[in-house]
C-alpha cells in the first residue's frame, strides 16, 4: 500500500484528528504560519483564539481535566512557547494530560539566534513529561502520535512538540495511530496481587481506618470513582480528600469527612492524624496535606496506591506500597474483600465513628453571616445552594477563595473541579473555566475567583466573547491578595507589604468594556438575587462580589505544625515554629 | 547524615538528542548528588546508550532517584550495580607528569608499580595511562603531586555487573 503524502502542516492536522481531537486552543505566529493556513482549509478541528499562549495552556487544562481527554494548544516559536511554560508547568503538578505543539524557526536557522528563536526543547524539558524536537519530517506522524500515547499513559503529564517551519512545509508520509507504538515507555498499570492481597488484609483487620483519595482517582476515569464509592460503602470507612481529588467521592455522603491538608476540615485532619491504617488511593502526600512530616499521622500502618512509583516513599515512608492504576487495584481490592468474606470490625468501627462524629460536632467551618457585610463562606454556601448540579463546572484562581471554595462547594461527581492544586498558579481559573465551556456548551461553568488572581488573565474574556463562551465569574473582592494578608497576619506582625491591591479596576465597567455583563453586590440580602440573575444571562459575566476585607480561611494548619495542631478561628493563637516560618 | 552512601546505577537509554541533558536536569533539579558520570553508544543496532553514574544519598533518596530516573521516557533499564550483586567498577585516567632527574626517575618507577603505560614521552615530560578502581588511580595521582603533575583527565566510573547475566 502507498503510503499517504502530505505537507508536515497536514500530518499534524491529520494526527489530531485521528487521535479525536475536535478542539485546539491557540495563537498564531511566523512559525506556525503552515499549520494556520492548514487549519483555515479544513473543517475537523476547531480553534478557540486565547489572548496570551498562557490562556491556551490553562484553557487546554480545562478541557482536558472536565473531558478526561488530552487538552491541546498550538503556540508559535520563542516568546509563544515561552508563555506557555506556566501552564505546562501546572500541568505537570496537577498530572494533566496537555499537548503543546510550538512553532520552531527553520532546522537551518536553529542554533543561530533567529527572529523569535528560543530552545523550546532545552527550556520545557523540566516542566514537561516528555518532549519532542522534529527535524526530519519521516519522524513527524509518529511524534505526534507518541506525543498522545505519553501524555495519557501512565500518570498523565503535558508534552511538547516543537515543528520547525521548514518541516511544517516539507511533504512526508502519514501513518496512522495504529501504526505506531512507543519503543520502551510502559507504565505499569496492574497492582502487585500479593501485595494488594497484603493491602486488603490489614484493611480488613483495622480499627480507626481512614481512606485519603486524590487525584489520581479522577485521572484514572470514572470507573475509578465508582469503584472507591464500591469499596468505601462495602467497609463503611470514613474517605477523605485532597483539593485534586474533590468530587471521586459524594461531598453529600455521610462517609465523607470533607478536604484534609492545611485548610482541610477538623475532623478529617484528626481522622488523619490518629488513624491505624491509612489507605492513600491515588494522593502524593503531597506537603500541604501532611503539614510537618515528623509528626504525621504517627501512629498508623500505611498504604498507598500510586501510578508513579516515584510518588511512593518520596515524601512518607510507607507499609504496603502498590504502583498500579487506581481503578485497576481497586477493582482487584474489592475481589480480594469479596472473595475472602471480610468484614469491618463492628465494634471498633463504631468507636472510630463516634470520635469522628465529636470532631465533626466543632462544626469547624462554622462562620457567620451578621451585619451589612458579605462573609465570602456565605457568599460560596449561597453560590453552591443555588447553582449545584451534575452540570455545573467550577474552576478557581488561587488563594483564600480557593480554599473557601474547596470547602463551601461540594462536589458528588468527578470532573466538575478544576483548579491548580500544586502549582497554585494565580490567573488559572478564567482560561480553565474557557476550556471547560468549550468542552460542555449547555454546562453552567463559573471561576470563583479573587480580585488579584482575575487580573493576571483577565484579558481571556475577550476569547470568551468572541467564542460565546458564557463563563460566570465570581470574584470575592476583599482589595488584598487575601491568603498573602492572612500569612503576613500570621507570621510577619501584621505588616501587609504590597498584599492590598490598590487601584482596583471597576469590574462591572470592565466587563462591559469586554462586551460581557457586569453584576455588583454588597448586601448579604441581595447574594441569591445576584447569583439568579448570573445563571440566567447566556452570556460572560462578572460578579463583583464585595466581601468581609479581613476574614481569615480557617481552620488552619499552620506551616511546619501537625495535624491535630490546628487554628480553628482567630480566636487560636497563632503559634508558628521557626522552622515552620521558613516554609512555603 | 545517616545512612548516606555511594552508589553506582546503570541505566540503558535511546540514543537520542537531548537524553543526557534529561538526566542530568534531574539530578540538579531535584538537588541530588553526581559524583561520576560516564556515557557512550553501546548498541548501534537498537540505538543505545549506556550512562553509568555514581551518586550518594540515604537508602529512601536513592529509592527516589531510581524511580525518578525510571520513570523518563528515553530510559529503558535502570540498576543499582552496587546493591545487585558483585560488580565491577574501573575507571581510565590520563596523567601528565613533567619533572627532571631523579623525580622523573621515582614517577616512572611508581608507574611501573601500579602498571601504568607511558603513552607520551618528551625529555621533560611522561603522560601515563592508568586503568583501575577509583580508589588506585586516586593513590596514583596523590603520588604524582609530589613528582611534577601538571594535568589530569578522568573517564569517571564505568561499571559492570559480574557473572553471565546481562543488564
Amino acid at each position: 500500500m502507498a503510503q499517504l503524502q502530505m505537507t508536515g502542516a497536514e500530518i499534524v492536522l491529520k494526527a489530531l484528528a485521528d487521535q479525536g481531537v475536535d478542539t485546539i486552543f491557540g495563537y498564531p505566529g511566523g512559525a506556525v504560519l503552515p499549520i494556520y493556513d492548514a487549519l483555515f482549509k479544513q473543517n475537523n478541528i476547531r480553534h478557540v483564539l486565547v489572548r496570551h499562549e498562557q490562556g491556551a495552556a490553562h484553557a487546554a487544562e480545562g478541557y482536558a481535566r472536565s473531558t478526561g481527554k488530552p487538552g491541546v494548544l498550538l503556540v508559535t516559536s520563542g516568546p509563544g512557547a515561552t508563555n506557555a511554560v506556566t501552564g505546562l508547568t501546572d500541568a505537570l503538578m496537577d498530572s494533566i494530560p496537555i499537548v503543546c505543539l510550538t512553532g520552531q524557526v527553520a532546522t537551518h536557522l536553529i542554533g543561530n539566534d533567529a527572529f523569535q528563536e528560543a530552545d523550546t526543547v532545552g527550556i520545557t524539558r523540566p516542566c514537561t513529561k516528555h518532549n519532542w524536537l522534529v527535524k526530519d519530517i519521516n519522524d513527524l506522524a509518529r511524534v505526534m502520535h507518541e506525543a498522545f500515547y505519553v501524555c495519557k499513559a501512565g500518570r498523565p503529564g503535558p508534552v511538547v512538540v516543537d515543528l520547525p517551519k521548514d518541516i511544517q512545509l516539507q511533504t512526508g508520509p502519514y501513518v496512522p495511530p495504529t501504526q505506531v507504538q512507543h519503543k520502551s515507555y510502559r507504565p505499569q498499570i496492574k497492582g502487585d496481587l500479593n501485595k494488594i492481597r497484603e493491602a486488603v488484609e490489614l484493611i480488613a483487620n483495622a480499627k480507626r481506618p481512614i481512606f485519603y483519595t486524590g487525584g489520581g482517582v479522577i485521572n484514572s476515569g470514572p470507573a475509578a470513582s465508582q469503584l472507591l464509592r464500591e469499596f468505601a460503602r462495602l467497609t463503611g470507612y470514613p474517605v477523605t480528600s485532597t483539593l485534586m481529588g474533590l468530587g471521586a467521592f459524594p461531598a453529600s455522603d455521610g462517609q465523607f469527612l470533607g478536604m484534609l491538608g492545611m485548610h482541610g476540615t477538623y475532623e478529617a485532619n484528626n481522622a488523619m492524624h490518629d488513624c491505624d491504617v491509612m489507605i492513600n488511593i491515588g494522593a502524593r502526600f503531597d506537603d500541604r496535606i501532611t503539614g510537618r512530616v515528623t509528626a504525621f499521622s504517627p501512629g498508623s500502618k500505611k498504604i498507598h496506591v500510586d501510578i508513579d512509583p516515584s510518588s511512593i516513599n518520596k515524601n512518607i515512608r510507607v507499609d504496603i506500597g502498590i504502583v498500579g492504576d487506581v481503578a485497576h487495584v481497586l477493582e482487584d481490592m474489592i475481589k480480594v474483600w469479596k472473595s475472602k468474606v471480610y468484614r469491618p470490625d463492628k465494634e471498633a468501627l463504631g468507636e472510630w465513628w463516634k470520635q469522628i462524629e465529636t470532631w465533626r460536632g466543632r462544626n469547624c467551618l462554622r462562620y457567620r453571616q451578621t451585619g451589612d457585610i458579605i462573609k465570602p463562606q456565605y457568599a460560596l454556601q449561597r453560590l453552591f445552594e443555588l447553582t449545584k448540579g451534575p452540570n455545573t463546572y467550577i474552576t478557581t484562581e488561587v488563594g483564600q477563595h480557593q480554599m473557601w471554595a474547596a470547602q463551601f462547594y461540594g462536589f458528588d461527581e468527578p470532573n466538575r473541579w478544576m483548579t491548580s492544586g500544586g502549582l497554585g498558579t494565580m490567573g488559572y481559573g478564567l482560561p480553565a473555566a474557557i476550556g471547560v465551556q468549550v468542552a460542555h456548551p449547555d454546562a453552567l461553568v463559573i471561576d470563583v475567583a479573587g480580585e488579584a488572581s482575575i487580573l493576571m488573565n483577565i484579558q481571556e474574556m475577550s476569547t470568551a466573547v468572541q467564542h460565546r463562551l458564557p463563563v460566570k465569574i465570581f470574584i470575592l473582592n476583599n482589595e488584598y491578595m487575601g491568603m498573602v494578608r492572612q500569612w503576613q497576619e500570621l507570621l510577619h506582625g501584621g505588616r501587609y507589604s504590597e498584599s492590598y491591591m490598590n487601584s482596583l479596576p471597576d469590574f462591572v465597567k470592565l466587563a462591559e468594556a469586554f462586551g460581557a455583563v457586569g453584576l455588583r453586590v454588597s448586601d448579604p440580602t441581595k447574594v441569591d438575587d445576584t447569583i439568579r440573575e448570573m445563571v440566567d444571562i447566556k452570556r460572560p459575566v462578572i460578579v463583583d462580589c464585595l466581601v468581609d476585607k479581613n476574614e481569615n480561611c480557617f481552620p488552619m494548619v499552620p506551616s511546619g505544625a501537625a495535624h491535630n495542631e490546628m487554628l480553628l478561628g482567630p480566636e487560636d493563637q497563632a503559634n508558628v515554629s521557626e522552622a515552620g516560618a521558613a516554609l512555603v | 547524615m545517616d545512612g548516606v552512601r555511594s552508589h553506582t546505577i546503570a541505566l540503558l537509554v535511546d540514543n537520542e538528542a537531548g537524553v543526557l541533558a534529561r538526566v542530568i536536569g534531574l539530578f540538579s533539579g531535584r538537588g541530588y548528588n553526581i559524583e561520576s558520570l560516564t556515557v557512550a553508544q553501546v548498541d548501534g543496532s537498537r540505538n543505545l546508550s549506556r550512562i553509568t553514574v555514581v551518586t550518594s544519598g540515604t537508602e529512601m533518596v536513592i529509592e527516589q532517584i531510581k524511580a525518578q530516573i525510571d520513570r523518563l521516557v528515553p530510559v529503558h533499564k535502570v540498576t543499582d550495580l552496587t546493591i545487585g550483586g558483585p560488580s565491577l567498577e574501573r575507571e581510565l585516567a590520563l596523567i601528565k607528569v613533567a619533572s627532571t632527574g631523579e623525580k622523573r626517575v621515582e614517577a616512572l618507577r611508581l608507574a611501573d608499580a601500579f602498571r601504568a603505560r607511558v603513552v607520551d614521552s618528551t625529555s621533560q615530560s611522561f603522560v601515563f595511562e592508568l586503568t583501575g578502581s577509583t580508589t588506585k588511580i586516586d593513590a596514583f595521582i596523590d603520588l604524582m603531586k609530589g613528582l611534577g603533575l601538571v594535568e589530569l583527565s578522568r573517564t569517571g566510573v564505568v561499571a559492570i555487573a559480574r557473572g553471565a547475566e546481562p543488564l
